[in-house]
């Protein structure tokens, strides 16, 4: 049978803190909504203010984690220049971990698309 | 399984620190021999004019840091023509060596590349 439908491999960067501005929503709806038409996400990276997301309340992160193993992982030197990296402000909402740039690098090498949300 | 890389920045140095991260990002890409290029566009084209000192208002000096750009294989640093224009600066306000490109031929830049990252 003739497959007209191509699934896609997507890396994601948010770069915006979770009140800060719509993005957050934006990246978490197209998220699902690429997973929903079988697309993969290949890992969502946390930069700049993007990783308050990983310290705040809002179940939405991890929720999407727990439903679809998204590898969340948040930049430790952008933490650690937020004081975020050390002692108990390192505590991580459910789902995220600590990573690099070399992991940003490396799921936008694997990835069809890199969408970068919060400009 | 290479992929070209442009960062555009589109910030003054005085609107923050994000400019010294999205930087270290650009070296990482560098740092896996990918393909990269930057591009000053709008208020960005402040981040390397002379005489700037966004440490009189508390931020860090990212000039030093442009400067260490020709140690790494960066492929081109593009400046928009037009930015600099419409700011009253020509190339010799620059600290660092900045092939001008006018604004009809963006879109054909960030078009070529695979991926696009603003900072």
């Amino acid at each position: 049978m003739e497959r007209f439908f191509s699934s896609m491999k997507y890396a994601i960067q948010i770069n915006s803190a979770p009140v800060q501005s719509q993005s957050v929503h934006s990246a978490q709806q197209f998220i699902k909504a690429a997973l929903a038409e079988g697309h993969e996400i290949i890992r969502v990276f946390f930069y700049h203010d993007g990783i308050y997301n990983g310290f705040a309340v809002d179940a939405a992160w991890p929720a999407l984690a727990r439903q679809h193993g998204l590898d969340l992982v948040l930049c430790v030197s952008a933490a650690e220049r937020r004081g975020m990296a050390a002692g108990a402000s390192a505590e991580l909402a459910e789902g995220f971990r600590f990573g690099g740039l070399a992991q940003w690098v490396d799921a936008a090498l694997k990835a069809d698309r890199t969408l970068v949300f919060g400009g | 399984m290479g992929k070209k890389f442009l960062f555009i920045l589109r910030r003054s140095p005085q609107q923050g620190a994000r400019v010294r991260e999205t930087l270290d990002m650009l070296l990482t890409v560098a740092a896996f021999d990918q393909p990269v290029m930057l591009l000053f566009l709008d208020d960005g084209v402040y981040q390397i004019k002379r005489g700037q000192s966004p440490e009189s208002v508390g931020l860090p000096a990212v000039a030093p840091t442009f400067e260490a750009l020709a140690l790494y294989d960066v492929e081109a640093v593009l400046v928009e023509r037009e930015s600099l224009a419409e700011r009253g600066l020509t190339e010799s306000d620059l600290v660092i060596p900045a092939e001008a490109i006018a604004r009809a031929e963006i879109a054909a830049l960030v078009a070529d590349q695979d991926v696009v990252v603003t900072g």
